[in-house]
C-alpha cells in the first residue's frame, strides 16, 4: 500500500470531510486566538506544567465535558439513522463506527474523566491534604488520559474509527476481519489512558491511606472519599487485565501473534473474558464514586447525618470483591455449560444486595430530613427510581436461563443506559453543580438547572424506556435498520424524541455555564449550600495550599461539627508550607507518548523507537532531576488568608 | 556482635539461591511436564514472598497492615481470575 493511502478514512463521506475542515478551522482558531490574546505564557505556566490537584481536576473537567459532546453526537446520529424504518442516513460501515465510538468514548474518555476530576478536585480538599500523594504523577495521569482521548478521536479522521463494538471482540477484532487501522487505535488509544488511570488509582490509594487530617480515622472519612478508596482498590487490581489484554490485542493485529485468532491454539473467547474481568469491576469503578456523591448530595440537603454510615462502607467493601466475581454474566451465551452459568447468576444476584442496602439507607437519610429542593438534590431524587428500573431489569438479564431471550437485544440496551444514566451522569452533574461554587466562586442558575433535570431525566425515561418493548419484540442491538413490517418504528421514534429531550437538557446545562459565568453573584460565602464536610471550610476560592492550617477532625462530618457543635477546625498558627514545583515534563512525556501511540497503529517502526527514546529521556531527567519544591512562608499566608476574607464581605 | 551481624538477611539469601536453584533443576533434569510445572509454581510463590518479607520489609513498617491487606487483597483476586476463567472457558465449557 503506498504511504499515505494509509492515512486516508476507508469509508469516506461528507460528514467526515466536513468534520475535517471543521478539526482544521478549529485549530486554527485555537492557535491564532491563543497568539492574539498573548496566552501561550499563561496557559503553559498555570495549566499545562501545574501539579495543582484543583487544576487537573479542572482540566479533566473539560476534557470530560467536550467528550460528553462527542459522544453525545454519536448517540444522537445513532437514534436519527434509527428513528424511521429503512433510513439510509448512515450506512451500515458508518453505524457500526458510531457505536463502537460511542461506547469507548462516553465509558473511557467521558464517564472515567468525569469521576477522576471530581475525586481529583474533592478528595484532597475533604481529607484536609495540600494534594495528592504524588502531585507530579497526578499530572502524568491526566496528560496520558488526555492523550490517548485525542489519538482515539483521530481515529475519525485519519485512517478511520474502530467498528467491531466498544467491547472489540475478537476474532471480529482481528486483522482479517477489521483490516484497517481502527483497532489499532482502539488498543493503543486505550493502552495509553489506561496507563494513567493506573498511575491515578495507585495514587490516590496512598492519598487517601497517608494524608489524611488527624483525627481522620479511616471510619470518620466523608463517604465520597470512602467511595473513592475503594474505587481506586478496584482501578488497582482490574486495569493490569485489560492492558494485558490490549497488549495481546495489539500483537496479534500487528506481529501475527495467536492469543485471539480461531487457529494456530489461539482463543478468540478468551478476549471477551479478559475484557469482561476488567470490564465487569469497571462498572463499579463508575458507579462507586456515583454512590459517593449521593451520599453527600442527600445528607447535606436532607439536612441529616448519612444513615447506616458503617453499613454504606460495608457494601463497598463487599461490592469491591463482588465485582470480580460475575463477569462470566457478560456473555452467558457464549457457551458455558449449565452449571458455570447458575454460579455466575447467583454472585450476580448477591450483588444486587449490598447495592439495594445503599439505595434504603439513602432513603432513610431522607426520612424525616428536611429536604431542599436543590438541583443536585433533584438528579440524587431521580436517580433512585430510575437506577432502581434499571437494576431490577438487570437481575432479569443475570437470570442466565432467561438471558437468552434477552441477550443482544435492545432491551439489554436500555438495561445498561438506564444504569449508566442515573448512575453516573445525573451523579456527575449533581457533583458538578455542588462542587461547582467551590471550583469556580460562583453557583449555578437554579432555575436553568431545574429545566435541564427536566429534559435530562425524561428524555432519558423515553429515550430507554421504548427500548425494553422493542427488544423484548425482538429487536437486536447494533442493527443499522430494520424493515416496516417488524413494527420497530413506533418506538424507535419515541426512544428518538428522547434523545433530542436529552440533548436539550445538555445544551441547557451549556446555557447554564455562561449564563452563571456572566450574571452569577460572587458573593456567595465559602460554604453556600450550609455543607458538612472539610472541603466548605476553606475558601473560595481554594488558595494554591488548601488549608493555611490543618484541620483538626473528631468526626465523619468535623466542619458541621465546627459550625454547630463547637468543634475546633483549625488550632495553632501559620507555619510555613511546603508545596511542589510545577512541571512540564509531564506533558512532553506524554506528547511522545502520543506520537509513540499514533507511529504503532500505523506501524512507522522508526517513529515508534524515536518517540520510546524520548519517553525514556523523560524519565532520566526525572530520575537525576533535583527538585525539592517550594515554601509559601508565613507572611504569604498571611496576606492571601487576609484577601480572601476580605474577598468575602464578612 | 550477634545482634550486629544479619543473621535473617544471610539466611533469606542462601534460601532465596536453594529456590533457585532448585527451579532450575526443572530444566536440567528430565521430568514429567506435570511434575516441571508444580515445582516451577511452588518455588516461584516462595521466592516472591521472601523477597516481599525479608528483602523489601513489608512486615517492617507502621503500614504493615495496609501492605499485607492489599497482598491477601491481590491474592484473593487474582486465584478467582484464574479459576473462573479456567472454569468459563475450559472446565466448564461445553
Amino acid at each position: 500500500m503506498d504511504f499515505f493511502e494509509r492515512f486516508m478514512i476507508p469509508h469516506p463521506s461528507p460528514a467526515i470531510y466536513a468534520a475535517m475542515v471543521a478539526i482544521v478551522l478549529t485549530s486554527i482558531a485555537i492557535v491564532v486566538g491563543l497568539t492574539y490574546f498573548k496566552k501561550w505564557g499563561y496557559l503553559w505556566r498555570e495549566w499545562i506544567t501545574t501539579v495543582d490537584h484543583k487544576k487537573i481536576g479542572i482540566m479533566y473537567l473539560i476534557s470530560a465535558l467536550l467528550m460528553l459532546f462527542r459522544g453525545g453526537v454519536d448517540a444522537l446520529m445513532m437514534r436519527a439513522q434509527t428513528a424511521v424504518p429503512e433510513n439510509a442516513l448512515l450506512d451500515a460501515q458508518h453505524y457500526n463506527e458510531i457505536f463502537t465510538t460511542h461506547g469507548i468514548v462516553m465509558i473511557i474518555f467521558m464517564a472515567m474523566a468525569f469521576i477522576i476530576a471530581l475525586m481529583n478536585f474533592v478528595i484532597p480538599l475533604q481529607i484536609g491534604a495540600r494534594d495528592v500523594a504524588f502531585p507530579r504523577l497526578n499530572a502524568v495521569s491526566f496528560w496520558l488520559y488526555f492523550m490517548g482521548a485525542m489519538l482515539f478521536n483521530l481515529s475519525f479522521v485519519i485512517g478511520g474509527s474502530p467498528s467491531s463494538g466498544w467491547t472489540s471482540y475478537f476474532p471480529l477484532a482481528g486483522d482479517e476481519l477489521s483490516p484497517s487501522v481502527g483497532t489499532n487505535y482502539y488498543m493503543l488509544a486505550l493502552q495509553i489512558s489506561g496507563l494513567g488511570t493506573l498511575i491515578t488509582g495507585i495514587n490516590f490509594i496512598v492519598t487517601i491511606l497517608k494524608m489524611r487530617a488527624p483525627g481522620m480515622t479511616l471510619m470518620k472519612m466523608p463517604m465520597f472519599t470512602w467511595s473513592g478508596l475503594i474505587t481506586n482498590v478496584i482501578i488497582v487490581f482490574a486495569f493490569p487485565v485489560l492492558t494485558v489484554a490490549l497488549a495481546m490485542g495489539t500483537m496479534d493485529r500487528l506481529f501475527a501473534t495467536n492469543f485471539f485468532t480461531t487457529t494456530d491454539g489461539g482463543m478468540d473467547m478468551l478476549w471477551a473474558n479478559l475484557f469482561w474481568v476488567w470490564g465487569h469491576p469497571e462498572v463499579y469503578i463508575l458507579i462507586l464514586p456515583a454512590f459517593g456523591i449521593y451520599s453527600e448530595v442527600i445528607s447535606t440537603f436532607s439536612r441529616r447525618n448519612l444513615y447506616g454510615y458503617n453499613s454504606m462502607v460495608a457494601s463497598m467493601v463487599i461490592i469491591s470483591l463482588l465485582s470480580f466475581v460475575v463477569w462470566v454474566h457478560h456473555f452467558f451465551t457464549m457457551g458455558q455449560g449449565a452449571m458455570v452459568n447458575s454460579i455466575f447468576s447467583i454472585t450476580t444476584m448477591a450483588i444486587a444486595i449490598p447495592t439495594g442496602i445503599k439505595i434504603f439507607n439513602w432513603l432513610l437519610t431522607m426520612w424525616k430530613g428536611k429536604i431542599q429542593f436543590t438541583v443536585p438534590m433533584l438528579y440524587s431524587l431521580g436517580f433512585i427510581p430510575i437506577f432502581t428500573i434499571g437494576g431490577v431489569t438487570g437481575v432479569m438479564l443475570g437470570m442466565s436461563a432467561a438471558d437468552y431471550q434477552y441477550h443482544n437485544t435492545m432491551f439489554l440496551v436500555a438495561h445498561f443506559h438506564l444504569v449508566i444514566i442515573p448512575g453516573v451522569v445525573f451523579a456527575m452533574i449533581a457533583g458538578l453543580t455542588y462542587w461547582w461554587p467551590k471550583m469556580f466562586g460562583f453557583m449555578l442558575n437554579e432555575r436553568i438547572g431545574r429545566w435541564a433535570f427536566g429534559f435530562i431525566a425524561g428524555g432519558t425515561c423515553l429515550a430507554f424506556f421504548p427500548m425494553f418493548i422493542s427488544g423484548l419484540d425482538g429487536q437486536a442491538r447494533r442493527m443499522y435498520t430494520y424493515s416496516e413490517s417488524t413494527g420497530f418504528g413506533f418506538w424507535n421514534m419515541l426512544s428518538f424524541i428522547g434523545a433530542l429531550g436529552l440533548a436539550v437538557g445538555f445544551i441547557l446545562i451549556v446555557y447554564n455555564i455562561y449564563y452563571s459565568t456572566r450574571y452569577a453573584s460572587r458573593d456567595i460565602g465559602d460554604d453556600p449550600w450550609n455543607a458538612r464536610s472539610l472541603e466548605w471550610a476553606t475558601h473560595n476560592p481554594v488558595p494554591e495550599y488548601n488549608f493555611a492550617i490543618t484541620p483538626q477532625v473528631n468526626s465523619s462530618q468535623a466542619f458541621w461539627d465546627s459550625k454547630k457543635n463547637g468543634h475546633t477546625l483549625f488550632k495553632g498558627g501559620y507555619k510555613e508550607i511546603h508545596m511542589p514545583n510545577n512541571s512540564g515534563v509531564p506533558f512532553v512525556m506524554s506528547v511522545f507518548f502520543f506520537i509513540f501511540g499514533f507511529a504503532f497503529v500505523f506501524s512507522m517502526w522508526i517513529t515508534a523507537v524515536v518517540s520510546l527514546i524520548g519517553i525514556f529521556a523523560c524519565m532520566l531527567h526525572r530520575s537525576f532531576e533535583k527538585d525539592h519544591g517550594h515554601h509559601i512562608s508565613v507572611a504569604e499566608i498571611e496576606r492571601t488568608e487576609s484577601e480572601l476574607r476580605g474577598a468575602r464581605n464578612e | 556482635m550477634k545482634e550486629l551481624f544479619p543473621i535473617k538477611h544471610v539466611m533469606g539469601f542462601v534460601f532465596s539461591l536453594i529456590l533457585t536453584s532448585v527451579a532450575l533443576l526443572v530444566y536440567i533434569l528430565d521430568m514429567s511436564f506435570a511434575l516441571g510445572l508444580t515445582i516451577l509454581l511452588i518455588t516461584a510463590f516462595a521466592q516472591a514472598a521472601l523477597q516481599l518479607v525479608v528483602f523489601m520489609h513489608a512486615g517492617e513498617s507502621e503500614d504493615k497492615g495496609a501492605i499485607y491487606t492489599s497482598v491477601y487483597y491481590g491474592i484473593i483476586i487474582a486465584v478467582l481470575t484464574v479459576f473462573g476463567t479456567l472454569l468459563a472457558m475450559i472446565w466448564g465449557y461445553v
